[in-house]
């Protein structure tokens, strides 16, 4: 069936809404001089499963629906939502969101469907995708398996969530735009102990896609040996050293390094309003020529990936720098008609109840020309970062910060010593200037990032190749 | 709202949600409802920028058959709905396994007394009213200084919300609160140095609230003070956490205590009870009844009575911080903490802001932490951090683009003063905290 009726089936019918209902709506919301006007409906069924203790704790499901009508009129947005998908209710949202505009007038909207759009991950339930009895039947073979890993193992911690959700967005134009967008994950923690030391490692994994991703390739079984594996070089791992030094960074989760350092620095809306350390630099150098950074929605299957966006602009694949050059922002709508360019498919939502504002997909650089192996023999003292928690940028100063959770030091062109995790910190806009030596390896992460601002969460990517940076502070304490 | 009323009406829905887990075979059920209305408003370069109207409800259940549990949420309260969702938890329950130590609390646990905590005071600001404050506010900041360079604006909100929650042991409860706040966000910029900081309000009163020019000349003062800030040297030195963000560090020291982290064996505090975790002046206490602050509450998050109580005195830890569950994991009895502590506050030393720059004397005043850089099974600590380098007790100059690194474990074993500068905004008080010494890392 068409994706605008799948997602009408699952948003507007039970709730009785017709096409007719919409258009009233949204006459209602241009009958004020706005810019632009959108009504988004959004309908989510998600579940999660954990195995915690050797047995099947808890179990839950959720489902979320609403619809968030919103008016722009020059910088000035109106908006209101409400759980209940209702004519009379959003009616009366509309003429409260419109009340950003102050004169009246007559509008008329009939609704046409949006011209067509690729897609990049199936329709299909995933929470279907197996029945419950063997979504417990998957985690207690992964918690299992895991276990009979090592001795050392204290607790073993594994979690399934599944969402399906569907969305439907109008706008003033009156097109129709619709997307049903599966995501699943599975997580597995481990504690070990030895020694009376204790240290834990986490792995997982997933995507927009059903639960065979987690039973192909017994790709479950991988992330309990990765998160044990992680774990035990931990128990081995002695203070990270501190201060300014060479940093290679491994291949695909590392790449959390571009989403922090530059990816919230290049939104539409910090530029626009120019309070971001990248405002008004489009054209010049910001990282060394090796580097080429993109923001990619169309990667088929992965978790950041979106058909299109929660404004129905289709996804893009949008070069954010190239050879070192800034090339341009991801935008929204709104952000994109006041700087005067075009929206790039980054304008995303948490849900009904938030506004849309420019986020990123899946951020990655492109691989370079060197050999990983050749990176690391070419540093005499240093540190190698192969896995990290998270981060977290202050867009204006350009200071950022990523987590290390696994890493070791480099002595003479040798990983030798594993360090406790620490965190980095850098300048966003010069950090990819001492990019030194780009991988060929580039990997994208497993499929596990959520972005948050301004208090909204969203499912997204990162990857790079091995990244060689000359001169980054790491926070150990060992000086 | 219908104050009364509506409590009157989610409690029957409750019930209704309760009936109907105990139809379709559940042996005990709990069930939450929560409703509530708001409206934020902000302000941008002296005109208004967004008015959103906020509008939220959800419940959300868990049953159990025998020592067998299943949860479900919605957002959609028709009657077809809650039904759906009950089943939804009660399919759940057939494949979760046994698990002895699930269910309901103690029956003799839950509140029966319900304190009029004066948690409601809806303010009434038109979205006329709150635009005109929001703007007040981010003008005194834009006007503060000519370095004031561009903004991010001013926030007003304001919430009310009806949250009843029961259980099928006959407990059914519900009171009103709302919640007030406005924020303001501001750059200031001097040749190629720019810097954002802002400062904010919150109270359930909004008469309780800080002036708007207040609240804007502070953001404003604090996105200066940043300016052509520098790195520091590698180095160990003593660190002065500043008020608002010295609750963090009791954030990780509650993290360590309660009892999901315990049963789990990832806490750095694992059979800590009775031991001495801080120095002996250090005294750690929970005041969930406090009239009209922000984390009082009669019951906690399963209807357990909430109680005042010492968490750490005279350096040593009292008590843990347990929900039901984690309670049972351990052999001991819930604490009341079901969805975290309550008015969580330090007891103030004699010295204010000045008192502990003084004592600080060589060293670094961090006002701002980046990251997550804390690992709760082993307690190390690596976080990003900006503020001030201290001589003499006398601010030197603004520092950032740094690490400060340690283990929580010796820096609770090392705080050297807690101030009397108590930030009273949030859930947890405290002034500012001096801990001896910490590895800096920078340039």
């Amino acid at each position: 069936m068409e994706l605008i009726n799948l997602a009408r089936q699952a948003i507007l019918t039970p709730a009785g809404i017709q096409d007719g209902d919409i258009e009233k709506i949204m006459s209602r919301l241009l009958s004020s001089p706005v810019d632009a006007a959108d009504i988004y409906f959004q309908s989510s069924h998600s579940e999660s499963w954990v195995m915690e203790g050797g047995i099947i704790k808890e179990g839950g499901h959720n489902i979320e629906q609403g619809a968030g009508v919103r008016a722009v009129s020059g910088e000035k947005t109106g908006f209101a939502y409400s759980d209940r998908i209702e004519l009379p209710v959003l009616l009366e949202a509309s003429n409260n969101v419109k009340a950003i505009v102050r004169q009246g007038q007559e509008a008329k909207v009939g609704l046409v469907k949006a011209a067509n759009w690729p897609l990049y991950y199936p329709v299909a339930n995933p929470l279907k995708s197996l029945d419950d009895q063997q979504k417990v039947d998957l985690l207690r073979r992964v918690d299992s398996e895991t276990r009979k890993l090592d001795s050392r193992i204290e607790e073993v911690i594994v979690s399934l969530i599944g969402a399906h959700e569907s969305i439907l967005v109008a706008n003033q134009d009156g097109s129709l735009a619709a997307d049903v967008r599966p995501l699943v994950r599975m997580n597995v923690t481990v504690i070990v102990e030895e020694n009376g030391r204790r240290e834990q490692g986490s792995m997982g994994g997933g995507g927009r896609c059903d639960y065979g991703y987690f039973t192909g390739h017994d790709r479950a079984l991988e992330f309990g040996k990765e998160a044990v594996r992680q774990a035990l070089v931990n128990l081995e791992a002695e203070a990270a050293p501190a201060g300014n030094m060479t940093v290679v960074l491994g291949p695909g989760w590392p790449g959390i390094l571009l989403h922090e350092a530059i990816g919230h620095g290049l939104e539409g809306d910090f530029n626009r309003k120019g309070t971001s350390a990248f405002s008004g630099r489009v054209g010049e150098r910001v990282a060394s020529d090796l580097c080429t950074v993109v923001d990619d929605g169309t990667l088929p299957g992965r978790r950041g990936s979106l058909s299109i966006d929660d404004e129905g602009t289709p996804a893009e694949k949008t070069v954010l720098i190239e050879n070192g050059i800034l090339k341009g922002y991801m935008q929204d709508k709104l952000n994109a008609r006041l700087m005067g360019v075009k929206p790039t498919g980054n304008g995303r939502r948490e849900s009904y109840a938030n506004l849309p504002m420019p986020r990123m997909t899946n951020t990655y650089m492109l691989p370079g020309s060197h050999n990983p192996g050749e990176i690391i023999k070419s540093v005499k003292k240093g540190l190698y970062a192969k896995n990290f928690a998270g981060g977290q940028v202050d867009i204006t100063s350009g200071k950022f910060v990523f987590s290390a959770s696994e890493a070791y030091l480099i002595e003479n062109g040798k990983i030798t010593r594993p360090v406790k995790g620490a965190t980095l910190i850098g300048n966003g806009p010069d950090v990819l200037t001492k990019v030194s030596m780009v991988g060929t390896d580039l990997e994208l992460d497993s499929g596990v990032g959520t972005c948050g601002k301004d208090g909204q969460s969203v499912p997204v990517g990162v990857g790079q190749p091995t990244l060689k940076i000359d001169g980054l502070t790491v926070g150990g304490t060992s000086v | 709202m219908q104050n009364q009323e509506e409590i009157y009406r989610l409690k029957n829905t409750v019930q209704d949600l309760l009936d109907e887990a105990k139809r379709q075979g559940a042996s005990a059920a709990e069930a939450g409802l929560s409703q509530e209305n708001g409206l934020s408003v902000s302000a941008r370069l002296g005109d208004v920028e967004t008015i959103e109207h906020h509008c939220d409800q959800g419940l959300g259940i868990t049953v159990y058959f025998g020592q067998r549990k299943g949860s479900a949420s919605t957002t959609d309260l028709s009657p077809d709905s809650i039904k759906e969702t009950v089943s939804a938890a009660c399919s759940i329950a057939r494949y979760t396994s046994e698990d002895e130590y699930a269910g309901l609390p103690e029956k003799e646990l839950l509140a029966t007394e319900f304190p009029d905590l004066d948690l409601n005071h809806p303010w009434g600001v038109s979205v006329d009213g709150a635009i005109a404050l929001a703007i007040e506010c981010e003008n005194a900041a834009r006007t503060y200084h000519a370095e004031i360079s561009n903004s991010e604006g001013a926030t007003v909100n304001t919430h009310q919300g009806v949250h009843v929650m029961g259980n099928s042991l006959g407990f059914l409860h519900g009171y009103i609160s709302t919640r007030h706040s406005l924020s303001c966000s501001v750059l200031a910029q001097r040749g190629d140095s720019m810097q954002r900081d802002y400062w904010y309000t919150v109270a359930r009163n909004s008469a309780m609230l800080e002036s708007p020019a207040g609240v804007g000349k502070k953001a404003a003062e604090r996105a200066l003070r940043r300016l052509e800030g520098r790195s520091l040297s590698t180095r160990q030195c003593p660190v002065l956490f500043s008020a608002e963000i010295a609750a963090s560090l009791l954030a990780s020291f509650i993290g360590a205590i309660s009892g999901g982290n315990l049963y789990r064996k990832s806490s750095f505090l694992l059979n800590a009870l009775d031991s001495q975790i801080f120095p002996a002046f250090i005294h750690i206490y929970e005041q969930p009844h406090l009239i009209g602050a922000l984390g009082s509450a009669a019951y906690d998050g399963e209807g357990v009575a909430t109680k005042s109580r010492d968490i750490v005195s005279d350096g040593i830890l009292r008590s843990y911080v347990l929900s039901t569950y984690s309670a049972r994991k351990l052999g001991l009895h819930s604490t009341g903490n079901a969805g975290g502590v309550r008015n969580l506050t330090i007891a103030p030393g004699a010295l204010d802001y000045q008192g502990m720059l003084k004592q600080l004397d060589t060293g670094l005043l961090v006002t701002e932490l980046m990251g997550q850089g804390v690992n709760m099974v082993t307690g190390d600590y690596s976080r990003g951090a900006a503020g001030f380098w201290v001589e003499n007790g006398e601010i030197q100059y603004p520092v950032e683009e740094i690490t400060i690194a340690g283990n929580l474990k010796d820096m609770y074993k090392n705080i050297i003063a807690v101030g009397n500068d108590v930030d009273y905004r949030g859930n947890t008080r405290t002034g500012s905290i001096l801990v001896e010494r910490m590895s800096i890392a920078g340039e």
